[in-house]
């Protein structure tokens, strides 16, 4: 959007007062989340900007809050830091350990989701699908409906089937992150089955193919990106949902946004800002892949803008 | 041609009627389809709307009273309102009590009882405890024990809280309850709270979508007018919060607003504000509105830049060419067209934010807090179950509605991420 | 097949990883913060040392409630938790808790039975106290040069002493101190308070400084909020400042004028995963010694007379720890005991009000 030629003076002005106000708006939505990143390295244990480490002094900066992460709450500090104190840190440190409990519900809620949720999408997609505006409300709901109102649910029907006594550990929070993962998947599924042409599984059958080898050869192409990124999406619902561990997971399911709630609320030293440095720095991760999935998806359509 | 039309019907190289081949054909296809959906609807069934619907069964079901006190339960169902109990009712309400205390369960029924009629709890303990003990006849030494027993309102309220199946906690998340001869009039004002809280969450979320929708126009609208290169790089900063997570986000919220915090000390490095004036940013309802407006405008621009994109900017020009003004413009030719993603944006956001929970647990002090975060409380430090789900399943009803809503407006099969 | 195969090692691994984190110990529930490392240092370490046996701890705003729930939703995976008396003697009231009772006590180091070993009250049938502590609040020295507070009334008087106060997020304590700041005698306040014209009088006492309170939930964010700036004086449970002042260095005083003091008490709820060797637990921390050794790390009291014999300096060999409990005569002048049968018939209807109160602009 050049500015036209025939602007007037005072349109000149607010072109540019609106850009201005723009870049405060993307200041707003970027500022937050890049500042606790050199707060996290403050040697203090204050939340701001020391006068050292506005001069950029060395001595202002330190990792010692990283070191909390790995040490948290007992793992001693004095000891060298060999393979059987890396072994204490592996088996004791809170946020380790939280770390692992993420990962792990995470996955198998992915895993479920997507298995789900793309097979869903492929029928949904289908010309020939019954129901399918009242079908495809019922799965997305677990996005609109509140996570307290889930949750409240779960704990009622957790508590019926004492779903805790099955001996499956995460088995609760695994579920209950699928589903609300689930409509991640069928949104950006479909949305690489968009404007699919049906055809092509004609085509492929009309040559010789069979269902399954249509599916993999000339279907799956397709939709991995969509299935991938929903994947992705479903992984970081799990990855930073509170609310279903807090009031459904057992206590020894601490994940890394329980820790983070139960460190926000008693006190936030600065080694939940370093806690949240490395989150923004797998987010920024995350973001690059679906990004980089996303064009490629919309290479393979055909459907690129550049 | 001219043979088959003259047959009449179409028929499938093995003879069948083509009309009859199809219809079979195409309930093929459906089931195909439905199937491929049906592993993914039974989850969702299981794991998703069978808590719901446990939700709104225990918001009309509190059994622990009739339960626990089963004769004196069944006495109320057969004598009609305003029964003067006999000394029969009270031979059974003792052999209640007697049982419960047994089955350590007469404190369960007390509670239910206390939760209308404060005080009550301690009563049925201390009968549970003496019922043994007590000498016929029952009622006037069960009056002797404490008064309270022969008080026509505790009687009242025993023979509401009898029935396991009732409106009560729905009267109560509406601040309003039973009198002793069982009308509703509204709870006394010093204990109304939930009205408030409705009207206050629903405020906080309609100021909130606004704001996201005051900062979430001019961007969409700069990230639509862009060329595309650019704008997918400014695009980053939009997305890069929404991947972020939401604790880390809060937690930036609260180092950059707390008194000590980097905001403040911001101002009063450069003199603006007074060391001991920092501003109050946190702990209240600004800052609930200001994390929250961050937390969700990048729900409002997605669907705006999705409208907008769209739109030939050579519609704007050809009203500029034709003598309007820009404003004219703006508000005749682009607006206009840019409504269906105000509406997606406006309903997502605002359905979003009716639900929070973390956000003003975390920074709404007691100012900034919502319905949800008493939800929270009857749940796991009250254990008021049944007012906790009426009060989720108001709250249910007030978001399907405006879910409805956006599935007619806008459709809920054209939400996309990203 | 090479997806399959990648997919199988995830799998396992993932499970062995299941398998590490949810190894079997005796978990055990409390106060968070400087109260549980207390604990820890007192009762989890040697109990581990001694028995093998290891102890998770998990912090709570309050376990009581974290019981109850658990209680009813048939899901108990807390062996031992630490409440106070009057939800001790609710859960314990709805078949909640297991039994322990006196005798099965060991008796003090001294050879006292524990039924006489135990202050009065301190053994109910299912739970056992450990310590007595106490709410008062303190204060930042920093922020108040000349004239200190040194009053309950102090606290609720914002134009004499100016400043945000620090308030813990329940009616509990608050509406005892708020009458006695009004001009309630400690031996009539819960008199006062079982009318609703006294709970009105307590609810309008807080009022006075409504706008200036920040609302406080985990009993480790008090001394937080002092720490940050946040707050001039707050209400805390009195260790908790005790542990900043005196381990953290932090220049705040306590004012004890005005405190309400009780007990807390370590319960087994009922189906408790390890009940044998929960209650092995509590006995083990309930002796002389583990008692008497927690008085070192915080300053609370101990619930034997035994132990109380033998308290002495805080760990740092020089902080003589008893003019920081809650029961010293000097401390006792104006101090509440907590009433149990008041909270436990109040409670529930009380808190509708508080958050009533709360909500109201």
């Amino acid at each position: 959007m050049a500015l036209p030629i025939y602007a007037s003076p005072l349109e000149r002005v607010w072109y540019y007062t609106f850009r201005g106000i723009c870049a405060a708006i993307f200041l707003f939505l970027i500022a937050p989340i890049l500042v606790v990143i050199p707060l996290s390295f403050n040697a203090d244990s204050f939340f701001t900007f020391s006068k050292g480490m506005l001069e950029l002094d060395p001595v202002a900066y330190s990792l010692k809050w990283y070191d909390l992460i790995l040490t948290f709450p007992d793992v001693p500090t004095g000891l060298p830091r060999d393979a059987a104190w890396w072994s204490i840190v592996w088996h004791h440190a809170a946020w380790v350990l939280a770390a692992k409990n993420s990962v792990i519900i995470g996955f198998f809620a992915t895993i479920i989701a997507t298995v789900l949720g793309t097979l869903a999408a492929l029928g949904l997609s289908r010309p020939d699908m019954p129901y399918r505006k009242a079908i495809t409300a019922i799965l997305i709901s677990p996005m609109i409906v509140p996570v307290i109102i889930i949750t409240l649910g779960l704990f009622f029907f957790y508590s019926d089937i004492e779903v805790n006594k099955w001996g499956v550990p995460y088995l609760g929070v695994i579920l209950a992150h699928a589903t609300l993962g689930i409509p991640f998947v069928i949104i950006t599924v479909t949305a690489t089955l968009s404007g699919f042409d049906h055809s092509l599984t004609r085509a492929s059958a009309s040559l010789g193919a069979s269902p399954s080898t249509t599916f993999f050869k000339v279907i799956m192409p397709l939709i991995t990106p969509g299935m991938v990124s929903g994947a992705l999406f479903a992984f970081v619902t799990s990855f930073d949902e509170v609310v279903v561990v807090l009031f459904v997971g057992r206590n020894d399911e601490q994940t890394i946004p329980r820790q983070m709630w139960n460190g926000i609320r008693e006190q936030i030293s600065p080694a939940i800002l370093s806690v949240a440095t490395i989150l923004v720095v797998i987010s920024i991760g995350l973001l690059a892949s679906v990004e980089i999935l996303r064009r490629r998806s919309e290479r393979l359509r055909g459907m690129s803008p550049q | 041609m001219a043979s088959i039309e003259a047959a009449g019907i179409l028929t499938t190289a093995d003879g069948r009627p083509l009309k009859e081949a199809l219809a079979i054909a195409q309930r093929r296809a459906k089931w195909r389809a439905f199937w491929l959906v049906a592993p993914l609807l039974a989850f969702i069934l299981i794991t998703f709307v069978s808590p719901i619907l446990q939700v709104l069964h225990q918001s009309v079901y509190n059994p622990r009273f009739s339960d626990n006190m089963p004769g004196i339960s069944v006495w109320f169902g057969s004598h009609p309102v305003g029964t003067v109990p006999d000394e029969a009712a009270y031979v059974i309400l003792v052999d209640d009590l007697k049982a419960a205390a047994e089955a350590k369960t007469v404190a369960i029924a007390g509670e239910r009882v206390n939760f209308a009629r404060p005080g009550s709890r301690s009563l049925f303990t201390k009968a549970g405890r003496d019922a043994k003990s007590l000498m016929p006849p029952l009622k006037d030494s069960l009056v002797a024990l404490d008064p309270a027993w022969g008080d026509p309102e505790l009687w009242g309220v025993m023979r509401q809280v009898s029935q396991a199946y009732t409106i009560d906690f729905f009267l109560n998340a509406l601040d309003m309850r039973r009198d002793k001869d069982g009308h509703i009039v509204a709870a006394p004002v010093e204990e109304q709270v939930y009205v408030t809280l409705f009207v206050r969450t629903f405020a906080m979320s309609a100021l909130i979508t606004a704001l996201c929708l005051i900062l979430g126009y001019p961007v969409a609208h700069l990230l639509a007018v862009l060329p595309v290169r650019t704008s997918n790089l400014l695009m980053i900063l939009v997305l890069l919060p929404f991947w972020t997570s939401l604790l880390v986000r809060t937690t930036s919220w609260i180092v950059l607003l707390q008194g000590q915090g980097v905001v403040n000390s911001i101002l009063v490095a450069l003199g603006i504000l007074a060391d001991n004036g920092r501003l109050e940013m946190i702990n209240n309802r600004m800052g609930t509105t200001i994390a929250m407006t961050h937390i969700l405008l990048p729900f409002m621009i997605l669907p705006l830049y999705s409208v907008m994109r769209p739109i030939p900017q050579t519609y704007v020009r050809a009203a500029r060419s034709l003598g309007a003004t820009s404003w004219t413009a703006f508000r005749r030719v682009y607006f206009p067209q840019t409504i269906p993603g105000i509406g997606a944006g406006t309903l997502l956001v605002f359905i979003l934010s009716v639900g929070y929970y973390i956000t003003p647990a975390l920074v709404g002090g007691s100012s900034g807090t919502l319905i949800s975060n008493m939800i929270a409380f009857h749940v796991n430090k009250s254990n008021n179950w049944s007012l906790a789900a009426a009060l989720a399943t108001i709250l249910l009803v007030a978001i399907l509605a405006l879910y409805w809503l956006y599935d007619k407006i806008v459709g809920i099969d054209k939400l996309k991420l990203g | 097949m090479k997806k399959l195969l990648i997919l199988t090692t995830a799998l396992t691994t993932a499970f062995t990883l299941a398998g590490v984190a949810a190894r079997a110990d005796i978990t055990v529930v409390s106060w968070g913060g400087a109260y549980t490392k207390s604990q820890v240092e007192a009762y989890h370490k040697p109990f581990a040392a001694s028995t093998g046996i290891n102890v998770v701890s998990v912090d709570a705003d309050n376990p009581a409630p974290m019981v109850k729930t658990q209680e009813e939703a048939g899901n108990v995976t807390v062996d031992v938790a630490d409440v106070e008396y009057s939800d001790a003697i609710r859960l314990c009231d709805e078949g909640m808790l297991e039994k322990i009772g006196i005798d099965a006590l060991p008796a003090g180091a001294d050879g006292t039975a524990a039924k006489d070993d135990f202050l009065p009250g301190a053994v109910t049938d299912c739970a056992v106290s450990t310590i007595v502590f106490s709410t008062v609040y303190g204060y930042d020295t920093t922020k108040f040069k000349d004239a200190k507070p040194a009053t309950i009334a102090d606290f609720f008087d914002t134009t004499k002493f100016p400043g945000k106060r620090g308030m813990g997020k329940r009616p509990k304590a608050n509406l005892e101190m708020a009458l006695m700041a009004d001009g309630v005698a400690a031996a009539d306040v819960y008199k006062v308070l079982g009318t609703p014209e006294g709970v009105g009088r307590a609810f309008k006492k807080l009022d006075s400084i409504k706008k200036d309170i920040v609302w406080w939930e985990a009993g480790a964010q008090a001394p937080q909020l002092l720490a940050d700036g946040e707050v001039a004086m707050t209400t805390a449970y009195n260790g908790r400042l005790f542990s900043a002042a005196i381990t953290d260095s932090k220049p705040f005083a306590t004012v004890w004028d005005g405190q309400v003091f009780e007990y807390d008490l370590f319960v087994v709820p009922k189906g408790a995963p390890h009940k044998d060797d929960a209650i092995k637990f509590v006995k083990f921390a309930t002796s002389t010694k583990a008692l008497a050794d927690q008085a070192s790390w915080i300053s609370y009291g101990p619930a034997r007379k035994s132990s109380s014999a033998m308290v002495g300096k805080f760990n740092d060999g020089k902080t003589d720890m008893a003019q920081y409990m809650p029961t010293n005569p000097a401390n006792m002048k104006n101090a509440l005991a907590s009433s149990y049968e008041f909270w436990v018939d109040h409670d529930a209807e009380l808190n509708d009000r508080f958050n009533a109160w709360l909500a109201a602009n």
